[in-house]
């Protein structure tokens, strides 16, 4: 509770901070410094949770459930949004005039991210995923005379409220098909009798939508061209903290509810998975940008966090949790870096390694950790979705394909380290100051701490709640 | 009358809505569809709502009442949905002089 009232109030004051401040630092230091108190009062509010204390609560009659597993989401979400802006808010401030209105938009969505992490409820359920949208159309258009973000704007808007007609038609349906006219997801999936077709339909279709958000395939056509036009920083927040947390509200969905349907679903989740990571995996080999490769991989990334859906047991939200972590750890760095370049291609990245070795050296970790090689957060986070898999006892085809695609994957992220370090490249001027460094040393630390000490994450998190 | 009567009618009305935003080009008019695929799902809502009143009042005088405030809150959000879109297409227009959705292929290469 304490996260969303906090992030739309601090959205508020940053919209009249660029009415009112004139210094365009002061503005950046307003959304770092709300950032950062959103991450601690939302830690706090897991750690009062465990003493039974609530520091502002608000009856919600039921309709959102704030979990330890909605709060550790958050946690993440929000940590990896102040890590998000002390990399890129002086790139934010380059795309328009009105920096403290895009601050202003972030805040909004990490609003929406919070209901989505807590919904209990499906009318939260399409609020929440609405305030975590409505804020992103705009942000994908702010570059206002780029006629590719206009581009991506436009189609990423039309796509998106299409997705949310098939969402709210779902909704209608399982409405009709709930025997006691709720909309609570504890209410309408569990041991009510058999399956009626309402029901099927309205699930099939809430499946779609929701693959939708995620950009899982075969709804995912939208995703490389409004993370293409997109400006940079904006595709960085997109990738990783609302892919994130529009994860986890699928997640809770099936969770909670859709257990007398089980069979049927899990089926359909497994194709769409094994989907996913097939056209993820080999589009994105055929990429020549590397933007466009990092969206087509964002793909194939969830492809891999969609087997966690198919199990819903512990192991799998812990990895869920630590995937999410992994993935935009390394995402928001490898797009840091890219945002400096001057040629987003696999040429721009040609030399690197000799004209600036810190940045070429933390990029390589960002990649492997990608990949899913050892010793990096993004190789643990595989092996828990994996192992949460293969406890299932069934999709014994989908593990065995998933480690197949991840073999292909390894080929398109080493292309960049081989540019980086035996390709000869033109001379390049990066504007990386210390500060910019020292920040990505210490994000490759954070993901190198995880991949030897995974548990490290969820345990210092969960001990709160204990 | 039968709810049976009131799903087809708003599935047919959803429909409209579908084609429509697959084949129109005008984003204007996509635009349009979309709030009649909306509206079609409040219709549906406002249906189920009076269904499961008529079954469930005896045990409960408001049984179904929530359906009919989830339509309030669709409004609502349509409308703000609607006054970011119209900006976009306004933003198009004023750089394309056009909102033909044709001009998004500018991203495939």
């Amino acid at each position: 509770m304490n996260a969303i009232i906090f992030s739309a109030i601090w959205g508020v004051v940053m919209m009249f901070s660029s009415a009112f401040l004139k210094n365009k630092n002061a503005i950046r230091l307003l959304a770092i410094t709300g950032a950062a108190l959103l991450l601690a009062l939302n830690i706090l509010e897991l750690y009062q949770a465990s003493q039974g204390v609530h520091f502002l609560s608000i009856d919600t009659k039921g309709m959102l459930a704030f979990e330890t597993f909605g709060m550790l989401a958050n946690t993440v979400a929000f940590a990896s949004t102040l890590l998000f802006l002390l990399f890129s808010a002086k790139d934010i401030e380059e795309v328009g005039p009105n920096s403290g209105d895009y601050f202003a938009l972030i805040f909004f969505v990490l609003c929406g991210v919070a209901l989505v992490t807590s919904y209990n409820n499906l009318l939260m359920l399409f609020i929440g995923i609405e305030v975590l949208s409505i804020p992103l159309y705009i942000l994908t258009g702010s570059s206002k005379r780029n006629l590719k973000g206009n581009e991506a704007a436009l189609k990423y808007f039309l796509m998106g409220s299409f997705s949310t007609g098939l969402m709210l038609l779902g909704i209608a349906f399982l409405y009709g098909a709930s025997p006691t006219g709720s909309f609570f997801i504890d209410d309408i999936g569990i041991g009510h009798g058999p399956v009626s077709p309402l029901f099927v339909v309205g699930l099939l279709l809430l499946i779609a939508a929701l693959s939708f958000k995620v950009s899982a395939a075969p709804f995912h056509f939208w995703t490389p061209d409004v993370y293409d036009g997109a400006p940079t920083p904006f595709t960085s927040f997109m990738a990783t903290v609302v892919k994130g947390a529009a994860f986890i509200a699928f997640i809770r969905l099936f969770a909670d509810s859709f257990g007398e349907a089980q069979a049927q679903w899990q089926l359909i989740i497994a194709i769409i998975a094994a989907a996913t990571l097939f056209i993820g995996n080999i589009t994105a080999v055929f990429q020549q940008s590397v933007k466009r490769m990092l969206a087509y991989s964002s793909i194939a990334q969830v492809g891999f966090m969609l087997l966690a859906i198919l199990s819903l047991k512990q192991i799998a939200q812990d990895g869920i949790i630590l995937y999410i972590a992994a993935y935009s750890l390394a995402t928001i760095g490898i797009f840091a870096v890219l945002g400096r370049l001057k040629d987003q291609t696999y040429e721009g990245f040609n030399g690197l390694a000799k004209q600036h070795p810190v940045l070429a050296f933390v990029s390589t970790i960002f990649l492997l950790s990608l990949a899913g090689i050892p010793l990096t957060a993004g190789f643990f986070a595989k092996y828990y979705m994996l192992t949460a898999l293969l406890q299932t006892g069934k999709f014994l085809w989908l593990a065995i394909f998933a480690v197949l695609c991840a073999a292909v994957s390894v080929y398109y992220y080493f292309r960049v380290i081989q540019a980086m370090y035996f390709k000869e490249g033109v001379e390049q001027e990066i504007d990386a100051s210390a500060g910019f460094k020292n920040l990505l040393i210490i994000d490759v630390i954070l993901i190198i701490l995880l991949g030897i000490f995974p548990q490290v994450l969820i345990n210092a998190l969960s001990i709160l709640y204990l | 009358m039968p709810i049976n009567y009131y799903i087809f009618l708003a599935v047919a009305l959803f429909c409209i809505g579908v084609a429509g935003v697959l084949t129109r080009r005008n984003a204007i008019i996509i635009f349009m569809c979309i709030e009649l695929m909306l509206n079609a799902v409040n219709l549906l809502l406002v249906a189920f709502s009076k269904m499961h009143h008529l079954a469930l009042a005896a045990s409960n005088a408001t049984a179904g009442i929530n359906g009919q405030i989830f339509v309030f809150f669709i409004m609502v959000v349509a409308a703000a949905e609607v006054s970011v879109g119209l900006a976009i297409i306004v933003m198009m227009y004023r750089n394309t002089h056009s909102v033909d959705v044709n001009f998004l292929n500018r991203l495939k290469n």
